[in-house]
C-alpha cells in the first residue's frame, strides 16, 4: 500500500471512529434527552461519514488497487494524490466547524465545500490515466 | 472468503432489502406522519450503515493486507463483536425509534441509548481492528 493510501485510509478510519461518536452521543440524547446542543452535531456527523470517511477511504483505496503503470512512477503523479487529501480533509473540517456553529457560517461552509469540489477534482485527474485495462497499462 | 466477511456480507443484503421495504412503506399515502418521521433515520441508516457501511467493513476485512501470519485478520473476536454491535445497534434502534413515536412515555428511550452504545464501540472497534492492517509495504 502506498504511503498516500495508508493516510487516506488512517484518515478515514478517524472520521468513522469520530462520526460514530457524534450519532451515538446524539441517538443517545434523542433516548435519553440530556443536552439539546447536541443535536448541533447533526451536520459535521454527515460531513465525517460521507466525505471525510467513505469519499476518502474509496480514494485511498482506489489509489492502492487501480492498475498501476509498468513504468515508473508506477503509482502516477502522486502530487496530485496529496493535493486531494489536503485538500478533502481542510474542506471537511471547515464545512464541519461551519455547520457546527448555532449560527451557520455559510462563508465559510462554501469554502469547505469548495475545497471538497476542488479535492475531487485534483483525485479525478489522478486517477483517470489509471482507470484502464491491465493489458494497456503504459 | 472468511466466514465473518460472508455474514457482514450477507447482514449487508438483508439490511439492504429491509431498508428498500421500509422505504416503499413510507412513501404510502397511508404512512402516518408520525412513524414517518420517527423511522425516516431507521431508513436512511439501514441503507447507509446496515448496507453500504457493513459492506465495507465486511469487504476490508477480508482484503486489506494481512496483519500477521497467525492472525492475518487481525483480532477475529473483535471482528465478531463488531459484527453483533453492528447488527444490535442497529435492530435495537429500529424498535427502539418506532416505540419512542408510539408510547414516548414508555422506556422505549433506553433501547436508543443502548443502541448508541453498541453503534459507539462498533465504530471504534473497526477502528482498533483495522489501523495496524492499514500499512506502507
Amino acid at each position: 500500500m502506498p504511503r498516500i493510501s495508508v493516510w487516506m485510509v488512517r484518515t478515514a478510519l478517524l472520521y468513522l471512529g469520530i462520526g460514530f461518536t457524534f450519532g451515538a452521543l446524539m441517538l443517545w440524547n434523542k433516548g435519553i434527552p440530556t443536552q439539546p446542543s447536541l443535536w448541533r452535531l447533526l451536520q459535521p456527523h454527515i460531513e465525517f461519514l460521507i466525505f471525510g470517511w467513505t469519499l476518502q477511504l474509496a480514494m485511498g483505496v482506489a489509489t492502492w488497487i487501480l492498475p498501476r503503470f509498468s513504468q515508473p512512477p508506477r503509482y502516477g503523479n502522486l502530487a496530485l494524490a496529496w493535493a486531494a487529501f489536503f485538500s478533502l480533509n481542510s474542506g471537511v473540517l471547515l464545512a464541519a466547524f461551519a455547520t457546527w456553529q448555532a449560527h451557520a457560517f455559510y462563508g465559510l461552509l462554501g469554502i469547505g465545500r469548495a475545497l471538497e469540489l476542488l479535492a475531487a477534482l485534483f483525485f479525478v485527474a489522478y486517477a483517470w490515466s489509471r482507470v484502464k485495462p491491465l493489458s494497456t497499462i503504459a | 472468503m472468511p466466514m465473518l466477511t460472508r455474514y457482514y456480507i450477507k447482514a449487508s443484503f438483508i439490511h439492504l432489502l429491509l431498508g428498500l421495504l421500509l422505504g416503499v412503506l413510507l412513501a404510502l399515502p397511508t404512512a402516518a406522519d408520525v412513524l414517518f418521521a420517527a423511522l425516516r433515520p431507521v431508513y436512511l441508516h439501514l441503507i447507509i450503515l446496515g448496507w453500504v457501511g457493513q459492506l465495507i467493513i465486511g469487504v476490508m476485512y477480508w482484503m486489506f493486507p494481512k496483519y500477521s501470519p497467525t492472525q492475518p485478520r487481525g483480532n477475529q473476536r473483535l471482528g465478531w463483536a463488531i459484527f453483533v454491535a453492528l447488527n444490535g445497534g442497529l435492530l435495537l434502534r429500529a424498535i427502539g425509534e418506532a416505540l419512542l413515536s408510539l408510547a414516548p412515555e414508555s422506556a422505549s428511550g433506553w433501547l436508543l441509548a443502548v443502541s448508541a452504545v453498541l453503534l459507539f464501540a462498533a465504530g471504534w472497534g473497526v477502528v482498533a481492528n483495522t489501523w495496524q492492517r492499514v500499512r506502507e509495504r
